[in-house]
Formats: structure tokens, sequence, C-alpha cells
């Protein structure tokens, strides 16, 4: 059985922990990740712009390195929601279209996959912090990841979860967005990181690094300590200290 | 009707001058906060909302799909009612035929009632040209007709402005201090209308929906006023967008059991009229004769475009603009055309038939797909925006730097050793702007990002230089998986080659 690591390619590049903290959880339940080097990004901020054969040239890349793995999984909702895409931009190559069909069928965001094929939710982690949780949109809207990642912070030992208010509003990434309409941009993630200090939390965890970059980004930019993780690392630390 | 931003071109440009405007913003936030709590609320409490949605969804696909068949339906049996029903192709088609009517009428002045349509039109000022007055008699239209402006919420015309600014033009109309006090100034509203309503010649409303198999009317109102207005007048004209119709008063059902609580929260409008044909003998009031102008402009577009045509779906309701993170903090007046939001950044240029001018306001989303989420009938707006920004490129009018910036994204991208090379060269490159971990230049790409961020610098290693140590050090250590587990994912595979989708999203 080949189980392959999508790194994205923001972890690959600026936050390698990431994928590095989620190859070591997978490993300690026995999943030997190997990771195919021909990838490269996924093509969401091409897609996403209406660039669609710029995003298709990034996307073959992706659809070769996987062609032949039986799962693949992915530290980021939103790169595992572009996968899910991909029939719909390779619908006029009939040969890309069907390793889209398939790659779709076998891509799994981290969360998903520990909870839903694995069916861990306790890792054994410890972790004696004041958390809240910032659940990205395309991750818990488009693929429908919301249950996934409470069942694993609920059972990490010592944690308190505390509730983001109004999690589920966008922190204002979008990819080009933010620089296309920064001031837009800005207002979004001036209030998200309000609310994240509304709420005293020492910790701020998420699926997404890209949204995650944006609001410690915004945090810093004030001065704020807030510390900003993957739950990949977040868990990670937690069965390290155990 | 001027705007307050009159002047400023672009989306862009339009956002930050609401961007600046405090009370605008605070306006915009206070009430799209408690309409999309109600709204939250009410569906929780409705149970299987997604079913709904999904009846909602299917009974539109329907109707959109056989419009031609629900049109003539419609208009045979209004007919039969004994109203006249006329199709307009464009907004000036329209605008005649309303004015035809008026001038044939002799009226001095008209009514008005719950429609985006006219503003679609433009036609207050056409009726106002032709010396009839016309009178917004909704609360929020009332406030925006007096200020000079127009709506910038579908169905909360006046969102931008808090109670003081309304008491302060409503005190301007009764020439004497009202206080900012919603009870009292709704009352002056409603005095100042009532005599309106009497010596209006015509009433004038929108419509919620058409039913095909009566030609009836649906109204769904909160104010009592659109009564009124499809009541006292002798004539009576609606304005209907042709997509507004649903086969039956079965499928209203399902329409009323979304649109309410979708809107506002509330099960039902305090009030909801329907209106079939103009008064007969038996009735107690109503009008003489009844118009029904069934207005096309550019909806038809949609028709036969597999991208599009969904678009056709929308009630109107206003959910998306409540769940909006982009409109809340820009308001309405910023996307620049009569629908704002969601709908109206997709709505706008489609019925425009996706001319240049109105290129730059697909951009104004983060594509974060709240308005999906809220939106009753399911209409993907999030996925329209890129085809929107799709279509732009594709017609040749994608902006110079971004689409030579997607080239090299593609070249860079296309091949991991070239990935690696530009790894390589920003790592290089960066050592200019680093400073403890981080780069706070304000210069280049970054100029708007790091305006309200830091951002972090890339580290020495990427993943894949590590990968080859932690690899080494992870099989060296290797647990077996347990064999339930290997069990369930081969049983995954199997049922994958059998064809089966094994897991949602
Ligand atoms: S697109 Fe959907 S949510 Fe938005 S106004 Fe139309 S029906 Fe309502």
């Amino acid at each position: 059985m080949k189980i392959s690591l999508f790194v994205t390619c923001l972890s690959d590049v600026l936050f390698p922990q990431v994928a590095e903290a989620m190859a070591r959880l997978l490993a300690r339940h026995g999943v030997k990740l190997e990771f195919p080097k021909v990838q490269t990004c996924c093509g969401q901020p091409a897609y996403n712009s209406g660039y669609w054969e710029e995003s298709r040239q990034s996307a073959r890349t992706i659809l070769d390195a996987f062609e032949d793995s039986d799962f693949v999984i992915a530290p980021s909702g939103s790169c595992t929601h572009m996968i899910h895409q991909y029939p719909g931009l390779f619908r006029e190559d009939p040969v890309y279209w069907a390793k889209a069909k398939a790659l779709h069928h076998k891509t799994y965001e981290f969360t998903q996959f520990m909870v839903q094929v694995l069916g861990v939710t306790d890792l054994g982690a410890q972790f004696p912090h004041k958390v809240t949780y910032h659940p990205s949109c395309h991750g818990s809207r488009l693929l429908g990841v919301k249950e996934e990642p409470m069942a694993l912070l609920g059972s990490v030992r010592g944690l308190e979860l505390v509730p983001l208010p109004y999690a589920e509003d966008c922190c204002g990434f979008g990819g080009t967005f933010a620089i296309k309409m920064a001031d837009i941009s800005g207002a979004m993630v001036t209030e998200k990181s309000d609310h994240v200090l509304e709420t005293e939390a020492e910790v701020l965890v998420g699926l997404d690094m890209a949204c995650l970059m944006n609001i410690a980004g915004n945090l810093r930019h004030r001065g704020e300590q807030v510390r900003v993780m993957h739950l990949a690392e977040l868990l990670y630390e937690g069965v390290s200290h155990t | 009707m001027s705007r307050a931003d009159a002047g400023a071109q672009t989306v862009k440009e339009r956002a930050g001058l609401a961007l600046n405007n405090e009370f605008l913003r605070s306006a915009v936030r206070f009430t799209t906060e408690r309409l999309r709590n109600g709204k939250q609320a009410a569906t929780a409490e409705h149970g299987n909302w997604d079913d709904w949605r999904e009846r909602g969804r299917q009974i539109r696909l329907h109707t959109i799909a056989h419009l031609d068949y629900y049109l003539n339906a419609f208009a045979e049996n209004a007919r039969a009612n004994g109203a006249f029903v006329h199709f307009a192709e464009t907004a000036a088609e329209a605008v005649d035929i309303a004015l035809t009517i008026a001038k044939h009428k002799a009226a001095s002045s008209v009514v008005k009632s719950k429609s985006m349509v006219s503003e679609e039109l433009h036609l207050n000022q056409a009726l106002e040209a032709i010396g009839v007055e016309a009178v917004e008699t909704d609360l929020g239209e009332y406030i925006i007709q007096l200020a000079k402006e127009t709506p910038s919420h579908i169905i909360i015309p006046a969102i931008h402005k808090n109670r003081f600014q309304i008491a302060e033009l409503l005190s301007k109309e009764a020439g004497e201090t009202l206080p900012p006090d919603t009870a009292i100034l709704a009352g002056f509203v409603r005095m100042k209308l009532r005599e309106k309503f009497l010596e209006a010649d015509i009433g004038m409303t929108g419509c919620n929906f058409g039913i095909a198999e009566t030609g009836s009317m649906v109204l769904f109102e909160n104010e009592g006023n659109a009564r009124m207005v499809t009541t006292v007048p002798k004539t009576q004209i609606t304005l209907m967008g042709m997509e507004r119709l649903i086969p039956s008063w079965a499928d209203l059902e399902v329409m009323a059991t979304l649109l309410p609580r979708s809107a506002t929260g509330q099960k039902l409008t305090v009030y909801m009229s329907g209106i079939t044909g103009p008064r007969r003998s038996e009735d107690a009031d109503g009008p003489d004769e009844q118009h029904i102008i069934i207005i096309d402009n550019g909806r038809s577009l949609q028709l036969g475009d597999p991208e599009f045509q969904e678009l056709l779906n929308c009630i109107r309701c206003g959910a998306c603009l409540n769940a909006c993170p982009v409109y809340r903090h820009i308001g309405g007046h910023a996307y620049g055309g009569t629908y704002s939001g969601p709908i109206g950044a997709v709505l706008t240029p489609a019925l425009k038939g996706n001319v240049a001018e109105w290129d730059d306001i697909a951009n104004a989303s983060s594509l974060c797909g709240a308005c999906y989420e809220a939106c009753p009938v399911k209409i993907p707006l999030h996925d329209m925006l890129v085809y929107l920004r799709r279509r732009k490129n594709e017609a040749g009018r994608g902006d110079k730097l971004e689409t030579a910036g997607m080239k090299g994204f593609a070249a860079v991208m296309g091949s991991s050793g070239r990935y690696r090379s530009a790894v390589s060269a920003l790592k290089l490159g960066q050592r200019l702007v680093v400073r403890n971990g981080e780069i706070r230049t304000r210069i280049g790409p970054l100029k708007g990002w790091n305006k309200y961020r830091v951002t972090p610098a890339l580290p020495k290693q990427s993943f894949r230089d590590r990968w080859g140590t932690v690899e080494a050090e992870l099989r060296r250590d290797v647990k077996e998986m347990a064999p339930e587990t290997e069990a369930k994912l081969q049983a995954l595979i199997r049922q994958r080659r059998n064809g089966g989708d094994e897991h949602d999203g």
C-alpha cells in the first residue's frame, strides 16, 4: 500500500515543521509516508485568479506525483479542496481528467485521514494550555471538515478549548485577494485577530497555514504574542512530552 | 440618484471610502450581525434546513429549466384573471411601458413598494422626468429616496445609515426635530405616507414570486405598505423579473419556509399577500386595472450557460450579503451596481453581458464560500466569481502584471526542478529584507500585505531538503500498522476500484 504525503508548497517552503509533525504523527500509527519529489503546487493561486491554463501546468505535477498512490494526505483543507476541483479543471483533457477523478477520491486532509480513515481521535497528547481554534473556510465549508479537529482537540489532556467568536468568518487571506484588495483583507484580518485576542487564548490553532500565516502576521504586526500553530504541530508537541 | 461615493471609479476606490467611514461600517456590521444571527437561530430551530434548501433548489432548477413553459402559463392565467401582461426585453422597454401606462392614466403620482427591479430600471427618474411624482413607501426606501441615494442592501436599503442619521434626514422633512427613536420615526413616515397613498393614481410593486398555475403574484413584507400599494390606487403595476416564477402554490410552501428565515430570521413575514387579477365585483378593495411587466434585462443571457444559469435561482433574500465578510466591511455601494454583496458581484456583470466595465467587481471576494453556505437555494457564488475572473482573462482583459506573474507561476510550478531553483533564489534574495526572521518591508508585492502584517522569512531548509533525514529516522523505528486498520484501508481501496466514492467533499 502506498500512502503519500502532499506537502503543499507553502508548508514545504515556509512551514516545513508542519508537514514533518504530520508525518511523525502518522508514523506512530503505522503509516509509512512516501514523498514524491515531482510535486510542486496544487495550482490554486492561478485557478482562483482565473488563470486555468497556468493552474493546469502546476496541477499536472500533482497528478503525476500521486498517480500510483493509494492514499494522499495533506496538511491543508484548502489544497485538498483544490485537488477535489481537478475534475472540473481538466474536463477537456480525457487523460488528465481520469487521473483527476482518481486523485479526488484518494486525497484527504490530515484530520480527515486521522479520524475518518484511521479512526483515531486520542493520540495520547498532553497540552496544558488555553487554545482557540479557527476553522478555515475551504476546509470547513467546502471540504466539510468540522467534527474531526474538534474530536482531536477534545482528546488532548490538559487543553482548555475556548470558543472563538464568529469563528467561521473568513480571516481575509483569499490568496491574491490579500494583495489586490489589501485594505479589505486588512480589515478582515484585523477583525479576526480582535476575536482571537478576546478569547485570551495562549495558542491559536488551525488546519491551514495560509490562513494561520495571515492571522499570525497580523498579530505580530500588532505586537501580540499569541502562539499560532497548525493542529499537527500542536498534537506532535503534545505527544513528544509524554 | 447620486451616491455618497460618486466619482470613485473602481471597487477598490469605493471600498477605500467605505473602510474609512466608521458610521457606515458600524451600521452595516450591526444590522448584518442581527440578521445573520436571526437566520442562524431560525434555521437551527427548523431542524431540517439542508433538506429544505435542497427542495428549494430543485424547485428553482426545474422552473428555470422550463422557464418558457412557465412564463407562458403564467401570462395566460394572469390574462384570464383580467390582468394586462407586458414583456420587456430591455430596461428601456420596461420604462417605456410603465410611462405609457402612467400617461394613459394621466397619473400625477405613483406609490411604490418592494422593487429592486425598479432600481434596475431607474424608473423613478424616468417618472419624474414626465412630471409624475414617485414615492417609495417602504420605510428604508423612503429614507434612501429622501437622501437621494440608492439602496445598499437587497432587503434593507438604508442599512448603511444609523438611526441618528435617519432622524436628521426625517427631521428636515418634518420641519421639526425628531428624536432618534425608531418607533417615533416610523410613526412620522407612516403619517406622511398616508396622504400619498390616498392621492396616488398608480400603485407599483415588485414581486417575490409569480405563481404560474394561477397567474398570481406573491409579496412578502413586514410593514403592510405593499398591501396598501396593491389595493388603494385604481391602477396597479407589478414589475417582475422574468425568473421570479414558481410552478404552483404547493411550491410556495417551500419558498415561504426558506425566504423569511433566510432574510430576517422570521418564520414568516408579518404580511404575505397573494394577488390574483384586478378587483372583482365581490372584492372589498383592489385596483380596477392591473398590469404586469415581465422584464428580461440580461436575465435570458444566463439561460443555457452551464456556469451561470443557476444565478436565476436567486430569491433575493439577502442572506449572502449578511454572511459576507467583505460586504460587512465595505457595505453595498462599494459594489457599484443595483445589487450588492456576493450576489451583486456576480449578477451585475452577468446581467450586463460581462462587459469590461464590471470586471473588477469579481475581485472583491476572498472566495470564503460564506455566501454559498448561507444561500437558501445553494447558488455556488464562490465558484461563479472564479468563472467571472477566468472569462475576463480569456477575453484578454486580465491585468497585465498579474498575467505576467501567472505565466511565471506556471513556468516555476510546472516542473519540480524549476521550483527548487526558484526557492533557492528566493532564499538568497530574502537576505536583503529579513530582519530577525521577519520581513517588514513595504515594497513590491509585499506592500499591501505588510501594511497589516509581518511576513515570516523562509527557513534555511525546506521540507524536501529535510525529508531524507526525517524519512530515515522514521523508517528506523517504524511501527507496524494495526491489522484491522490495514484491512480497513484495503477495503477502501477496493471500494474505490468498484466505483464507490468513499468520502465526501
Ligand atoms: S444568492 Fe442566495 S443568498 Fe444571495 S440573495 Fe440570492 S437566494 Fe439569497
